[in-house]
């Protein structure tokens, strides 16, 4: 096996080695050290030796020791008594057999929860499920995040102090507590996947790498909750977005519009999923935030070219979603779709409003929005002005030379 | 969110102050730093030297010219810098309004955005 083979495989074999570590121990934080130390020496050792026969049952071994050695030192410092320390059980009766069951997927489910657990601050509960349920180091996550590595580690130490002084344990959350757990880890992984998509027209590789990783994480979820309609929403919303990701940068590494991608590039295959996935949970689920714009996605990923979008039914799709999940963006979006039907001054209307909403009123996509409708309904001055508040607005280097340039065409079409 | 807290005091203000009142203002930053630190926000920061130290350098005529002093003549001077990273802006400036200078009114603290490579298109 290559390393990235073997990457890959212990990704996927870390949850439900973790998930049989704490179920039988409990003790999460000392579970989920043992078995990152354990994926460091399998990925170290692997790719030179060979995979064991039984790669499972290799880390659980491994892993378990470590948690042994832990609680013996743990125990030593604690209790100078040789004798006690001696009487501890060894490493045969914690270690758990080698051909213990696999885990279901109710065990990375339940990571996924813990992880995401509403103690935590919102970057906590990202790093963490990156660790736990994805298997990546502390310096993979740290660079993912262009944070120096101690940071990260004390990011994550801190996170596992939270979980254990909270109180939490490695069961599923009860039936009323279990929908709203599971809207944050459907946000935290879309968080996860947006930082990584927005990343990746710059040099960021490891930054951009957590795209994939969202999704990979977000298909263990759907195949653990195949019932549930947003989570494949999720999922046909990240395949649709990821789709353009060849198109949507320049060979500058600037970023380029929806309307002048050039779609021969978008990722067809991807699309088909997207599509094929959010088309089906539809039929049987109640529509979700993430359905409704994963819908939006598909229909603009099935337009031939940018003038033959259905703007009618992405506009009706966003009444849908302002009806599901009212909020500033979703009216923003809309206003956008409105006015590619009823013309700028419609969407320009419904803008207004949003002035006074203090949640989007500072922000600069609203002023970009703004710039862009005020352009179409020629009014050039107006929207050179509220492209270069845009532009003073963002904190994203492609977006703000974006705006500019925006800004600067319509200075030298005078 | 990354945010820079610049800081800037009035250079030397640390000589009015006693032998307690220095101990505990180092103290206090240490304090802080500590935090900031165990919470994984503490991206980085550095402490610059004294102004008198400072070479300024810019364009007279068609050469770059050298001048020693700082830049700008004004009582606060750029002292040094914090990264942090946080959820909100407002825990930004939180930590920003605990700063020791400006606490103690010795100097102000800027709390800038930085800027992401990252974007999305429109």
């Amino acid at each position: 096996m290559t390393p990235r083979e073997v990457e890959d495989l212990l990704r996927a074999l870390a949850p439900q080695v973790l998930g049989i570590l704490v179920r039988r121990h409990g003790a999460f934080s000392a579970c989920e050290d043992a078995v990152q130390e354990a994926l460091l020496a399998a990925a170290t050792q692997w790719p030179e030796r060979g995979v064991p026969d039984n790669p499972r049952g290799w880390l659980l071994t491994v892993a378990g020791r470590r948690l042994t050695d832990e609680w013996r030192s743990e125990r030593a410092r604690r209790d100078r008594e040789v004798a006690v320390a001696l009487r501890e059980p060894g490493y045969a009766a914690v270690a758990p057999p080698a051909d213990e069951a696999p885990s279901t997927g109710d065990d990375s489910l339940t990571l996924f929860f813990l992880c995401c657990h509403p103690a935590l601050p919102r970057s906590a509960q990202l790093a963490l499920t990156l660790r736990a349920v994805g298997g990546l180091s502390t310096a993979q996550i740290a660079q993912a995040f262009l944070v120096p590595e101690p940071t990260m580690s004390q990011r994550i130490r801190r996170a596992k102090q939270r979980i254990e002084a909270a109180g939490a344990r490695f069961v599923m959350p009860s039936p009323t507590e279990r929908d709203e757990r599971l809207r944050t880890v459907l946000h935290v992984l879309y968080l996860i996947f947006n930082e990584g998509y927005t990343a990746s027209s710059g040099a960021d590789l490891h930054r951009a790498e957590l795209t994939g990783e969202a999704i990979r994480l977000t298909r263990q979820l759907h195949r653990a909750l195949p019932d549930d309609g947003e989570v494949a929403g999720l999922l046909a919303l990240m395949l649709l977005t990821d789709a353009h990701r060849a198109a949507r940068t320049g060979p500058g590494g600037e970023l380029v519009p929806l309307a002048e991608q050039d779609r021969r590039r978008w990722d067809r295959t991807a699309i088909a999923e997207g599509v094929a996935l959010v088309t089906e949970a539809l039929t049987w689920s109640p529509p979700g935030p993430y359905q409704l714009q994963a819908a939006i996605a598909a229909v603009h990923a099935e337009a031939p070219s940018a003038e033959e979008t259905d703007w009618r039914q992405i506009g009706a799709l966003y009444r849908v979603l302002a009806a599901v999940a009212p909020n500033p963006m979703v009216t923003l979006n809309r206003a956008a779709a409105v006015a590619m039907v009823d013309g700028p001054r419609a969407g320009l209307a419904l803008l207004a409003p949003l002035d006074v909403d203090e949640r989007i009123a500072g922000h600069h996509r609203l002023a970009a929005v703004r710039a862009h409708l005020l352009e179409l309904a020629g009014e050039p001055e107006a929207a050179r002005e509220a492209y270069l508040l845009a532009a003073r607005r963002t904190t994203s280097l492609p977006e703000r030379r974006y705006l500019d340039l925006r800004a600067a065409r319509l200075a030298s079409d005078r | 969110m990354k945010y820079m807290l610049l800081i800037w005091n009035r250079p030397g203000f640390v000589e009015g102050l006693s032998e307690q009142e220095r101990t505990a203002l180092f103290g206090e930053v240490d304090a802080i730093m500590k935090e900031l630190t165990e919470s994984g926000e503490l991206v980085g920061g550095q402490a610059l030297a004294d102004p008198s130290q400072t070479r300024t350098v810019q364009l007279r005529g068609e050469h770059p010219e050298v001048t020693d002093g700082p830049f700008m003549e004004s009582k606060e001077q750029f002292a040094g810098y914090l990264m942090v990273d946080c959820d909100s802006p407002q825990r930004a400036v939180e930590i920003a309004a605990r700063w020791p200078d400006v606490r103690m009114g010795f100097g102000v603290l800027e709390v800038r955005p930085v800027m992401d490579e990252a974007g999305t298109e429109m």
